[in-house]
């Protein structure tokens, strides 16, 4: 990336306090996010995907954040509230996977739109109706006129995560961060919303981070993707390269478990062993390795750190050989 | 209409089902399932695929005799399942059973595992004695995957993935001949997803279980089922084996649902961009006059407003489209 990062992650860690001691649902993520990029984070329940996009916005409720957050320099962990309040909403915006509890039943949609508009920038009230009905127009609403009177469950499951995108547009933010935004949405209507996305991005340059468990949307999506595993990011590469050459067993095994919808079926699905990691109760050493099919000696030890495999490709894993022999 | 597709005495026979609910406070009636004829032979996985508001769930509770009473019939074990009350219905439950989405709200909480596997010997087995059904219950526990330490351990104890294999214990105990599985691995994480449809698919094989699969997920359909069956607004566009429904569809519908599902592949995902499917799936309350898919078909054509396609043979697809032989 030669741009400079809109975002900076550094060994940022998400911890909280629960019977057993404290615990870390995010550990150690160090994470990039260049100008106009399209990020994917992937990983199942619990990988801590959602609360890393959570810290970036301060809303982890009751939990301890270490570690540093930077956006274009300023710092976001440990600033007072002040500072994250200029920067959360007008310069990062947040779009939600259930579009229905987003959005206030008892507001109208034009209200809602313009709520952050007419906070942050101060805007009055009929520039501010003006702006929410360029939004709408973005995000390819019909009728915006009408739809600023109307309330969301007037609207269909698509427009209601329009409205959302819009709202999160409206403020002219560097980045959206996208929390399974259709992972509620019937697969005809994701992909309306992930073209949308993406032109989005192509238009005004906005940097997304996406959490998705689905590899499929990550494909169709993202510039660079990020795996996370127990609250660890265990791989990053460019998304050509990650679906090509992973290096991380977790990826490859994640690879593996998608069903084509064309071409030779398997007999059996691949599967990867076990259960989910439970992260108030993590083994030592590397997370994945009681379900990994190259795990060693070293495995238990440490976690391990990610290193550089070639230029913009990272592994956490200590596994140096080729994938694919296990399985 | 029967199905000339499936076995000469199919397990299931459907005949021009139709299940209408009536709107609160108005004079009309919404029909949820309009007209869907189908069979299901020995053995033989059908799935139903469609989005949200296909009306798929409301097919199978139907055929569950579930919900409203539905017009038509379904022929079951030589009876026809909608003339049944009472006792004889009831008795017929022994055959029918149901693997809900989410495993952990069909679970009763308060019931051991082991009393939830055994209930349905107590219901249906009543002379099998306490010893009889524990190891009865203990086999089947270690069929699915669960240990015998489990038998005592209450459904929160388990993750998803454990919780569907109750389900699974549960449904099988009677030896059924149809199961019905609503959805029953799109709540699960992607490592167990493949876990729990490589299970459900033994199981089939070796309880030759008849099985209705109910799912929005084409390509968990495309791995466990044998006939397909798309559904738009409680119609049947088509319904065509796993080979020629995938490899060659014929209905605008089933081609643009399976054009909307992500591949996780970049390089094919950007290759393909095919423009998505328009709109959202119109309100069942007032469905488009002629063929229900009309007013986001690419193809429509003016005959298609005034005429409703019937079900025609077309390349071994049964297919519900004026332009079907021109596709």
């Amino acid at each position: 990336m030669n741009a400079l990062p809109v975002l900076e992650i550094r060994d940022l860690s998400v911890s909280y306090r629960g019977d057993t001691g404290t615990f870390d649902v995010v550990d150690g993520v160090t994470l990039d996010l260049a100008p106009g990029e399209f990020l994917g984070v992937v990983g199942e329940s619990g990988s801590g995907k959602t609360q890393l996009l959570l810290a970036l916005l301060g809303l982890n409720a009751g939990a301890r954040l270490r570690g540093s957050i930077r956006y274009r320099g300023t710092e976001l962990v440990g600033a007072p509230a002040a500072t994250v309040n200029r920067v959360r909403g007008a310069k990062i915006a947040m779009i939600f996977q259930d579009p229905m509890t987003a959005l206030n039943p008892y507001l109208s949609i034009g209200t809602q739109l313009t709520e952050g508009v007419r906070h942050h920038q101060g805007l009055r009230r009929a520039q501010a109706r003006q702006r929410a009905l360029e939004m709408l127009d973005a995000v390819q609403i019909t009728e915006p006129e009408r739809r600023l009177g109307q309330h969301p469950h007037e609207l269909s499951g698509g427009m209601r995560q329009r409205v959302v995108i819009a709202m999160a547009l409206i403020a002219e933010p560097d980045i959206i961060l996208a929390d399974e935004p259709t992972t509620a949405l019937d697969v005809t209507v994701q992909a309306q919303i992930l073209q949308l996305l993406r032109e989005l991005r192509t238009r005004t340059g906005v940097a997304v981070m996406l959490v998705t468990h689905d590899l499929g949307v990550i494909a169709e999506v993202a510039d660079r993707v990020a795996v996370m595993y127990a609250g660890r990011v265990v791989e990053t590469a460019a998304v050509q390269t990650l679906f090509a050459h992973p290096r991380h067993p977790y990826t490859e095994a994640l690879c593996g478990s998608v069903v084509p919808l064309s071409g030779p079926l398997p007999a059996r699905l691949p599967t990867i062993g076990g259960l989910p990691p439970n992260v108030a109760m993590l083994p030592p050493g590397c997370a994945f390795a009681p379900r990994c099919a190259y795990a060693f000696e070293r495995c238990p030890t440490a976690p391990p750190p990610l290193t550089t495999v070639t230029a913009g490709h990272r592994k956490a894993c200590y596994f140096d050989g080729a994938l694919g022999a296990a399985r | 209409m029967t199905d000339p597709h499936s076995s000469p005495t199919p397990t299931l026979a459907v005949d021009t089902l139709s299940v209408r609910f009536a709107v609160p406070g108005k004079v009309r009636w919404l029909r949820a399932v309009d007209d869907v004829s189908f069979d299901i032979g020995h053995g033989e996985t059908l799935g139903v695929v469609g989005e949200s508001g296909s009306g798929k769930s409301t097919l199978a509770r139907a055929v569950l005799r579930l919900g409203p009473k539905a017009a038509g019939s379904i022929r079951f074990r030589g009876r026809d399942l909608l003339t049944l009350e009472g006792r004889e219905l009831g008795a017929m439950r022994e055959h029918l059973q149901i693997i809900f989405q989410d495993p952990l709200a069909s679970l009763d909480p308060r019931m051991s595992v082991g009393e939830i596997i055994e209930e349905p010997l107590r219901e249906f087995r009543a002379a099998l004695s306490g010893a009889e059904r524990r190891a009865q219950v203990l086999a089947m526990m270690d069929r699915v995957g669960l240990l015998a330490r489990h038998l005592n351990r209450y459904p929160h104890e388990f993750s998803g993935g454990q919780a569907q294999r109750i389900g699974i214990a549960r449904a099988l105990m009677l030896k059924p001949d149809l199961l019905v599985c609503d959805e029953p691995i799109s709540a699960l994480d992607a490592s167990i997803k493949s876990q729990i449809a490589n299970l459900l698919k033994d199981l089939q094989q070796e309880f030759k279980l008849s099985t209705l699969f109910i799912a929005h997920d084409l390509a968990s359909v495309r791995f466990s089922c044998d006939r397909i069956l798309v559904l738009y607004l409680g119609r049947v566009m088509e319904i065509g084996s796993r080979a020629t429904l995938f490899d060659h569809p014929l209905h605008p519908y089933t081609r643009a649902l399976l054009q909307a599902v992500p591949i996780a592949d970049p390089i094919a995902a950007r290759a393909r961009r095919a423009e998505p499917l328009r709109g959202e799936i119109p309100s069942p309350l007032t469905p488009p006059s002629g063929c229900v898919f009309r007013t986001r078909c690419s193809l429509a054509l003016p005959r298609c407003a005034t005429e409703v396609p019937p079900l025609r043979t077309v390349e071994g697809n049964r297919v519900a489209c004026h332009r079907a032989h021109e596709i």
